[in-house]
């Protein structure tokens, strides 16, 4: 397994708080990693610091061999690594096929090519129908399709997704989880997500991250995870395992 | 030597405590409801001809002015931000600013139709006259009107620090939403607050009026300055204004003195430059 | 440029051609007056154009721009006067000193993250503070002024800028065209798209791989040097510059005013903008004199109340709902 992502001793504190202790997990090439948590458990914090909004005050990021930890949003995105917002995060005035557009435009030097790009990222995501439609104009769910589509345009090679199934519907989690599971069986695309929705990440995760005040209480297998008494105690409870 | 230099930076103090109280105004508008309030040198300047109008009229000192025209300019606030621009809160800020800068042109220019351009001033019988303290020698003009800004200011202190509506207008200012879910009627509380805002700026310039000749012209400069006090003062920060404008009017003073009274200003943008730059968030207010 | 032609609508390309044939026919019908008002609204369109680059694409608020038209203008009119350099080379020099200032203003706001209305206060600050430096700077004639002076001689070196209404009639109209060419072009580019993107969400934004700064950077630096070119303009047609009407605030007001009410973010907004305010301005002028009404300030009056409307009850400017109205929307690219 390539070690595509690593992590290692990241830490993070707030004038006093720890929200963030001596994480360290790895993420393998090709594969979906979720990281779950109660509220305040670090998760998004977690998420800033590997996608350069926050600087780590301990520990190390890195990414397909480099460290990346400390650069800027913009820098890390150009070396491969594109994330959604929790709240999602629309261009609201522009056209939905715009706000891919300027994805695109990362990797693609000409405004056709990235258009082009940009219309097969949207029939991937089920939103070709709309792509003339105004971002503010779309309901949450297509929000959210339309936030992965924007990240995806810019050709990562690791996606980091923020509770991209929070405020959804279970046939629109499913709809989702299908998007992400067919983009990751057919080009490869490593997955790391942020998630509550158990249902989403025992459909796609196939190794999980369990945080708990700011701190790893498990990490594994999810069938192995769901069933630790620490992880049951802290966040699932009973129902959640059986 | 020096006691010139002291007598040019107490006038300094003095003169800043006006202009205090009037960027108090901004800071309360600004602050709470968010607008920019780019008129706001021009109500101060009604305010002047207002005081000056009640003075030639009645003989009415522009002190004793101060109440009344802070109860017109109250009312006037109130009834500005109800009908015209509550519209604006949480739109853009340059839409916010073409709205006030229209209301500033109209402003000015009435006054400029109605007076004249030029300098109209305020001939107080105690004009002339001054207090010696040791080496100093200060107005009293100038001395009356800061203990009045002063007064003003207490009372708009101990307005919001001490009664329930006063509260209920820091906690819009501090979570807007939240001010909402608890059931505070948002729109009144904002229109008390630019009627309080426009209040003060009534106060201050019936008070300015004393130490400056009034003219339509001054409108965009109070303006301006009201602005830079209330960013080094520290946005949010009641006392922060009044510092401000103290730290204004005394390098305003002294910039004049020491250089050319026409180049006082330019001290101040730098002043402002500087502070944007290192400490945007003033001297006194919380981190942006 | 032939898929920028082709992106435009059918009847816009119809009414394109037709007001541009009019506009380089019109000097054989029309008196000086009539001229001098067109000019007037060239020019106009032309710095608003520059702003609305800056301001409708790129989101950065700026109300300082007269410090771009002044400091442009100075350095052309010095080169003429000083160094007998005509402005068709000082042009240059405005620019490149011009790009420096928009340059220093944009890295102080974007480097230290000042935004919004504190970004706005900044301009104004440098504005200002350049008015009040210029008062006293010998070199430019501090507070009295800078001529230039008439030379019989010289007329018809239009190079020079040196001639009749007829000559700056025909540069503003180029200027005009010119800016509304550049701008449809810089909004279909990759920068363009760059701008709305930073504008819409800066976050967001980066989170794509966008540099912010140098993208806020490059927008300033085009805004401030376009308007330069507007100040070289200025001074050759007005033929004096003074550093209590060039820098002050009021300007910086009155060039934003068409591209707002024409319609922010739009290439054709700053164009109606400045034909609907203009001949308005020239209008009331009209009006109240002929009502016997002489007091300066009624035309201002009205002038406000007519922009408290506009803001009021069409922010997005008039050219949107012109276009949706006569069918003139084009195609993105």
């Amino acid at each position: 397994m390539m070690v595509l992502l690593a992590a290692a001793n990241l830490s993070k504190r707030f004038a006093g708080l720890v929200a963030v202790d001596q994480v360290s997990f790895a993420v393998a090439a090709g594969e979906i990693f979720a990281v779950i948590g109660p509220n305040g458990a670090g998760k998004t914090t977690l998420f800033a610091m590997i996608a350069g909004a926050l600087a780590p005050d301990d520990g190390t990021v890195t990414f397909a061999g480099a460290r990346i930890d400390g650069l800027t949003p913009d820098a890390v995105c150009r070396r491969g690594i594109a994330r959604t917002f929790q709240i999602v995060r629309p261009f609201p005035a522009l056209s939905v096929e715009d706000n891919v557009v300027i994805g695109a435009l990362l990797r693609r030097a000409d405004m056709p090519s990235a258009r082009a790009h940009a219309r097969a990222v949207l029939e991937m995501l089920d939103l070709a129908d709309k792509r003339g439609a105004i971002a503010s104009s779309l309901t949450l769910p297509d929000r959210k399709r339309l936030e992965v589509a924007r990240a995806l345009a810019t050709d990562p090679k690791l996606l980091l997704l923020d509770e991209v199934m929070a405020g959804l519907r279970p046939t629109e989690t499913d709809r989702m989880v299908a998007i992400l599971k067919r983009l990751n069986r057919d080009t490869g695309m490593t997955i790391l997500l942020i998630e509550h929705v158990m249902r989403a990440v025992m459909a796609l995760a196939s190794r999980v991250l369990v945080l708990h005040h700011g701190a790893t209480i498990a990490q594994g297998a999810p069938e192995a995870v769901v069933r630790d008494p620490a992880v049951i105690a802290s966040y699932l409870g009973v129902e959640a395992a059986s | 030597m020096w006691s010139i230099y002291l007598n040019v930076a107490v006038q300094g103090v003095l003169t800043g405590l006006v202009y205090g109280l009037m960027a108090l105004g901004l800071s309360v508008i600004f602050g709470v409801v968010r607008v920019v309030n780019f008129a706001h040198g021009e109500f101060a300047v009604v305010a002047m001809y207002g005081a000056y109008v009640l003075f030639t009229a009645f003989r009415l000192d522009p002190l004793w002015a101060v109440l009344p025209l802070a109860a017109v300019f109250f009312f006037f606030g109130y009834a500005l931000q109800a009908a015209l621009i509550n519209p604006f809160v949480g739109r853009p800020e340059h839409e916010q600013f073409i709205l006030l800068v229209g209301v500033g042109i109209i402003l000015v220019n009435v006054l400029l139709i109605s007076f004249g351009p030029d300098a109209r001033p305020v001939n107080l019988s105690y004009g002339f006259d001054s207090y010696e303290i040791g080496p100093l020698l200060i107005d009293k003009p100038r001395v009356f009107a800061a203990a009045a800004a002063i007064a003003v200011a207490a009372a708009l202190f101990w307005f919001f620090g001490r009664t329930r509506t006063g509260a209920a207008i820091r906690a819009c200012a501090d979570n807007l939403v939240g001010a909402a879910v608890v059931g505070l009627n948002v729109k009144r509380l904002y229109a008390l607050t630019f009627g309080l805002g426009l209040a003060c700026v009534g106060a201050a310039g019936a008070l300015l009026v004393t130490i400056a000749d009034a003219a339509p012209s001054l409108g965009p400069a109070y303006t301006l300055i009201a602005f830079i006090i209330v960013i080094i003062g520290g946005m949010g920060s009641m006392a922060g204004a009044l510092v401000g404008g103290v730290l204004i009017g005394v390098s305003e003073a002294l910039a004049g003195f020491l250089f050319a009274p026409s180049m006082k200003s330019m001290f101040s943008f730098a002043l402002l430059i500087a502070v944007l730059v290192l400490r945007p968030q003033g001297l006194m207010g919380q981190r942006l | 440029m032939i898929e920028l032609w082709r992106s435009v609508s059918p009847r816009g390309r119809i009414v394109i051609a037709l007001a541009l044939a009019a506009l380089l026919a019109l000097p054989l019908a029309a008196d000086r007056y009539v001229l001098s008002v067109l000019t007037l609204i060239f020019y106009f369109a032309y710095v608003g154009q520059a702003w609305n680059l800056m301001m409708g694409y790129a989101g950065q608020l700026s109300l300082g721009h007269a410090l771009y038209v002044g400091v442009g203008g100075y350095v052309a009119a010095l080169m003429w006067l000083k160094l007998g350099i005509g402005p068709w080379l000082g042009v240059f020099a405005a620019v490149a000193v011009v790009s420096a200032f928009g340059a220093v203003i944009g890295w102080l706001g974007f480097r230290f993250g000042i935004a919004g209305v504190y970004f706005a206060l900044l301009t104004i600050a440098f504005a200002e503070f350049t008015r009040i430096g210029f008062d006293h700077l010998e070199l430019t004639g501090g507070a009295a002024g800078l001529f230039l002076p008439f030379e019989e001689k010289r007329m018809g070196e239009w190079w020079n800028l040196r001639g009749g209404q007829l000559l700056f009639y025909y540069l503003a109209l180029a200027l005009a065209s010119g800016a509304v060419l550049l701008v449809a072009l810089m909004a279909r580019s990759r920068l363009g798209y760059r701008w709305r993107a930073v504008r819409e969400d800066e976050t967001a934004a980066r989170a794509l791989g966008i540099d912010a700064f140098a993208v806020k950077m490059a927008a300033v630096i085009i805004s401030s040097a376009m308007t330069a070119v507007g100040g070289v303009f200025y001074a050759f047609y007005y033929n004096n510059l003074f550093p209590s009407q060039v820098f002050e605030i009021s300007r910086s007001i009155e060039l934003i005013l068409a591209p707002i009410v024409g319609g922010l973010g739009t290439v054709f907004g700053p164009v109606i903008g400045a034909f609907v305010l203009t001949p308005l301005g020239e209008a009331l002028s009209a009006v109240t004199t002929r009502l016997g009404i002489n007091a300066p300030g009624v035309k201002a009056v009205f002038y406000g109340l007519i922009l408290i409307v506009i803001i009021s009850a069409m922010p997005n400017g008039i050219w949107p709902r012109l276009a949706a109205l006569f069918g003139l929307k084009g195609r993105p690219p």
